[in-house]
């Protein structure tokens, strides 16, 4: 096995782009039917990926960053990929919500409309790449990649809420795009090149022409990742869409915000982690992801509709997320990217379990069933059985039970309760920030604002859930018993279990973390993987040769 | 040159915004679509101006920048162009099912 990767690298590097696009096309030549058999590609496109993901990480842990050129140009000219820690991270977290999410969907909503499973791959391929590239334009491609299959996934099923909120969602992040491009050629305008690794050597050896330009550049192209990100006052689009969109397809969502929170770790840290730049625009990130947070939590204590508050955990994990990157220290920013990967996979199985549950409301209740049956008669417990068999409780459905529990679990990690891994996350930041300086130096302001901002958060946020929670699984007592379907089942119970192997292997995975923060922050082993990338074969084996 | 530039680029700006805010899905798409066209003047005209002058290394030149246009911008432009054109095709289909479902082309579905 790792033989055989060894021999693949770092060529496999392309595969997570190439094999959702192959998969696409060829779902696209089989034309509208064949459920089955896309299902089957795309599932085995997934775990395909997924495979491919866990064994680049493997990989990059072990070897460090990896660049490989796809047009054998040598770096600062050609379109490098790049993988280190964060990207191959991301990668793993992104194929396993894929997978799980396919196989939700794969119970009923890929019967909801044509072309899902193409889209779906599309989506995938979007993302990889994006995590995956070390061009400032050619993230840009990617994000429209991923965006355009997103809206095509976001319209699955239609009817009028989902394309109402489909119009404000292609709308907003069209006009994102135009501020991404803007920033991108400002940026180009001054530094003369886009490539990351570049951009960022030129940046701390200060042969910067104009710094100003840079900041306005940088900071356009700041707001276009924070409204993908969902950070307030840019955030209006992401409740009706996320609350709309099919529930594996919000599932798959749940990474799309922190796909530009990704690009803003990412070109924040190359650009000013250190050098002469050094801590611009923190401020802001910190300021707009804290007031994000905040304002998400307050949204959810006002929802009474679980999808509405499955959609703002994901912008109070985006938010807190972008004021972790604010505090512009390694130690907070390594425990951020553990709270990611454990608010991500939370999020996710929440809009999963927001399917069964709404599912269940909606169904057929008793009181539906026979309109004579009032609840004055309930209360009497008059038996209405033909049979006049006694009144006994239902025996307690194993699905009621997994729904339950996975409430329970989505709860506590949406709201990072002990011990969980968000729970996790949010202690290692806190502490990063409060102790950052050693017993003598007093806490700045900012770090006491932090802590109150999160640990505000999560107490609203058990607040609302709780009550829905209340609501949902305790006070309506008459009700059909719930039906949970393996392929629906099976994904919820394994994004939790994720959790759960997150929280058990917290020490070596907070280890990782920690790692990816270091070399996010050091940035010399990504400048030198992605600028030393060599051509292959050497240009002066292939000039000998001819 | 450059001022006349730099005037189209943010009169087109100005009114891609304008039409952006406004409420109707067609000035949306309108609105949409000249930001587009002032991000692309604005992409292409990024690596400086010049007249007469060549992106693709010809004889007889010499090989820096001072005698060449900036390549880069126009292959930048011409991605963009056709990202953007294919997002308002997009957002017009988008736009004709809001239509058809709600009856109302206010971009919010519904008048009030």
């Amino acid at each position: 096995m790792r033989a055989l990767i060894q021999g693949l690298m770092p060529h496999v590097m392309v595969a997570p782009i190439l094999l959702p696009m192959l998969s696409a096309a060829v779902m696209l030549l089989m034309g509208e039917g064949k459920r089955t058999a896309k299902l089957v590609l795309g599932m085995s496109s997934a775990l395909l990926g997924l495979a491919v993901s866990a064994a680049l990480f493997a990989w990059v842990d072990a070897y460090g960053t990896v660049a490989y050129l796809p047009g054998n140009w040598p770096a600062p000219f050609g379109i490098t990929l790049a993988v280190d820690r964060l990207s191959a991270g991301m990668l793993v977290l992104t194929w396993l919500l894929g997978a799980c999410a396919l196989c939700f969907a794969s119970a009923r909503w890929h019967r909801a409309g044509i072309h899902f499973h193409p889209l779906f791959q599309l989506q995938l391929m979007g993302l990889s790449g994006a995590f995956l590239t070390a061009d400032v334009f050619n993230l840009f491609v990617f994000f429209e990649i991923l965006l355009a299959a997103s809206y095509g996934l976001l319209l699955h099923g239609s009817g009028k809420p989902r394309v109402r909120a489909g119009v404000h969602y292609v709308a907003v992040n069209l006009a994102a795009s135009s501020l991404f491009l803007i920033g991108v050629s400002v940026i180009y305008g001054v530094t003369g090149t886009l490539n990351m690794a570049e951009l960022s050597a030129r940046l701390s050896e200060g042969q910067v022409a104009n710094r100003h330009l840079i900041d306005a550049g940088a900071a356009i192209l700041a707001v276009a990742f924070l409204a993908k990100a969902a950070a307030w006052p840019l955030n209006f689009w992401l409740v009706p869409a996320y609350a709309s969109a099919t529930p594996p397809v919000a599932a798959m969502f749940a990474v799309l915000t922190k796909v530009g929170v990704y690009a803003l770790i990412r070109l924040w840290t190359l650009m000013f982690a250190g050098g002469p730049l050094a801590g611009f625009g923190a401020d802001g990130l910190f300021v707009f992801g804290g007031v994000s947070a905040v304002l998400a939590a307050l949204g959810m204590l006002a929802s009474q509709r679980l999808a509405v508050q499955a959609a703002a955990g994901v912008m109070v994990s985006a938010g807190t997320l972008l004021a972790a990157l604010g505090l512009g220290e390694e130690a907070a920013l390594g425990a951020a990217v553990f709270y990611l990967v454990g608010s991500t996979l939370a999020s996710s199985a929440f809009f999963l379990l927001v399917d069964l549950v709404e599912r269940w409301r909606a169904g057929t209740t008793v009181v539906d069933e026979a309109p004579f049956l009032s609840a004055t008669l309930e209360a009497q417990e008059v038996n209405l059985d033909d049979e006049e068999a006694p009144l006994v409780a239902l025996p307690f459905p194993a699905s009621t039970a997994l729904m339950g529990m996975a409430f329970i679990a989505c709860t506590l990690l949406t709201s990072g309760m002990p011990p969980l891994p968000t729970f996790i996350g949010k202690l290692g930041m806190l502490s990063a920030a409060l102790g950052s300086g050693g017993a003598s130096v007093p806490v700045p302001p900012r770090a006491w604002l932090f802590t109150g901002v999160l640990l505000g958060c999560g107490l609203l946020t058990l607040i609302a859930l709780t009550r829905t929670g209340i609501r949902t699984f305790w006070s309506e007592m008459q009700r059909a018993r719930p039906r949970v379907r393996t392929p629906e089942g099976l994904p919820l119970v394994a994004l939790l279990a994720a959790c759960g192997v997150l929280t058990l292997a917290a020490g070596p995975t907070m280890e990782l973390a920690r790692a990816t923060a270091k070399s996010l922050y050091d940035r010399s082993e990504y400048i030198h993987a992605v600028l030393g990338a060599e051509v292959r074969p050497p240009a002066t084996a292939r000039e000998a040769r001819q | 040159m450059e001022v006349v530039l730099a005037l189209a680029i943010g009169i087109l700006t100005g009114s891609g915004v304008w039409l952006l805010l406004r409420p109707r899905t067609f000035q949306l798409v309108v609105g949409l679509s000249l930001l587009a066209y002032a991000v692309n003047l604005f992409i292409f005209s990024i690596g400086g101006l010049a007249i007469d002058k060549e992106p693709i290394l010809a004889d007889g030149v010499p090989p820096d920048l001072a005698h060449y246009t900036d390549p880069v911008p126009q292959a930048l432009v011409l991605t963009a162009i056709v990202i953007s054109f294919a997002m308002t095709a997009l957002l017009l289909v988008i736009i004709m099912a809001s239509r058809g479902m709600t009856g109302t082309d206010h971009v919010d579905g519904t008048e009030e």
